[in-house]
């Protein structure tokens, strides 16, 4: 039997998901991270992108987070979501629409304020559409 | 039989008036088991991080937090005010209030002087009538409060804290007991209370990205957001169990009503018919 370690998703509003990965990857603030078993202990803030698991069967599950932390331990893995919904149930025309006012708001901004808001808004609905465009290409 | 039709008509709309509330009642009870489960879900994330946040603090001992700081003496203090959005629950939110005020006069009396953030609408209808200083508020969270809509509420508190504005601050919600009894409570929410310093059984650390220090803040931003989150989920229970309760006494007490009504009418009814019999047989025997 494959070496495995513990994974718990959970964000405020609920678990997530919770089982044994062979491995785990997320966007952590410097970079992307691999999370094998007996990783050493590790903790780090993540951007939003998704987070991947990958189960003893070598199936990966994608979650898309829009940020949170990742508290690692040789045994377990713990995402603290920030907002974490399913990867399959985001909706892209949500994103686009989201990332087309994150610009028009871009190309009006008046105040410094309203300015990082915006890019935050264009960085996440960007993060957004990868996922749903790394999960089109696994399909199809 | 002018007597016997109106009261009738009331007993009919009693009827109707207990239909509402019966229904009313069945509503809360489904919303309290759903807001219970919400209760339960919101748990795990603020324990994970309560773990990890006081590892972190017992690791890098030299690094206070401001919401860690020992507690400074208490010039202005601030509370969150939980309540909910709509009324016929009960006494759940005159009960938060009652004991809100007696909190208020007890600061008042050794010169600490209040500010308010509401979540929920009657509390904000509440500090309209009463006065008193509201910083931010939030309403219309809905059956299901998103963590997203508390966000700014919380940081308006929390960077009064950060700016000595406020020397503490407290939630005031209520704790779901049970069905039956929900208990108003005023917790302290920063200085951050109840974190034990026990010595750790042996020395381990986490790999920090970038640092400790961004960590361990937007740990505890996070942490006080989950927990403003929970009491505002807690006290969503709470409501839906109190209004159960209310409208159910409600139903009964209108199926009192219509009992008591309907034995009124039924007298008046014969009353009618006596005097009716009485009339004919006065009458025949005049003839």
């Amino acid at each position: 039997m494959a070496m495995t370690i513990h994974v718990d998703i959970v964000s405020a509003e609920g678990a997530i998901h919770s089982g044994q990965a062979t491995m785990v990857y997320a966007t952590a603030e410097l970079g992307e991270v691999g999370i094998a078993p007996r990783h050493t202990a590790f903790i780090s803030r993540l951007k939003p992108g998704d987070v991947r698991v990958e189960n003893e069967q070598g199936e990966q599950e994608h979650f898309y987070v829009s940020g949170g932390m990742l508290e690692v331990q040789p045994h377990v893995v713990t995402v603290l979501a920030d907002t974490a919904i399913r990867a399959r149930d985001l909706d892209e025309a949500a994103a686009l629409d989201a990332k087309r006012r994150a610009e028009e708001a871009l190309a009006g901004h008046t105040a410094q304020f309203e300015y990082a808001k915006a890019q935050a808004e264009l960085a996440e609905a960007i993060a957004q559409l990868r996922a749903i465009e790394k999960l089109r290409k696994m399909k199809g | 039989m002018a007597a016997a039709k109106e009261i009738r008509t009331k007993i009919a709309s009693i009827k109707s008036t207990q239909k509402i509330t019966g229904a009313m009642q069945m509503v809360a009870a489904s919303k309290m088991r759903k807001a219970q489960d919400r209760m339960a879900a919101s748990k795990p994330y603020s324990e994970k991080m309560l773990q990890v946040i006081s590892h972190l603090a017992r690791a890098t001992p030299e690094y206070r937090h401001s919401f860690m700081a020992v507690e400074r003496p208490h010039k202005r203090v601030g509370y969150i005010v939980v309540s909910s959005d709509k009324g016929l629950c009960g006494g759940l939110n005159s009960n938060l209030f009652r004991r809100l005020v007696v909190d208020i006069k007890e600061k008042r009396a050794v010169g600490t002087e209040p500010a308010f953030c509401t979540i929920g609408s009657k509390a904000l209808g509440f500090f309209k009538r009463f006065g008193g200083d509201v910083k931010a508020q939030v309403t219309n969270l809905g059956d299901k409060p998103h963590i997203e809509d508390l966000i700014g509420p919380v940081k308006v508190m929390l960077d009064a804290f950060e700016a000595k504005e406020l020397d503490a601050i407290y939630v005031a919600s209520n704790e779901f007991v049970n069905t039956m009894t929900q208990r108003p409570m005023i917790r302290q929410l920063v200085p951050i209370v109840g974190e034990e310093q026990s010595a750790m059984p042996y020395h381990w650390d986490y790999i920090y990205e970038p640092d400790a220090r961004t960590v361990l803040d937007a740990l505890l931003t996070r942490y006080i957001e989950s927990l403003v989150y929970q009491a505002v989920v807690e006290n969503g229970a709470c409501e839906q169990a109190s209004r159960m309760v209310a409208m159910k006494s409600a139903s009964d007490n209108a199926g009192d009503l219509i009992s008591e009504l309907q034995l009124v009418y039924n007298k008046a009814r014969q009353a009618a018919i006596t005097q009716e019999i009485s009339e004919i047989v006065s009458g025949a025997a005049a003839v």
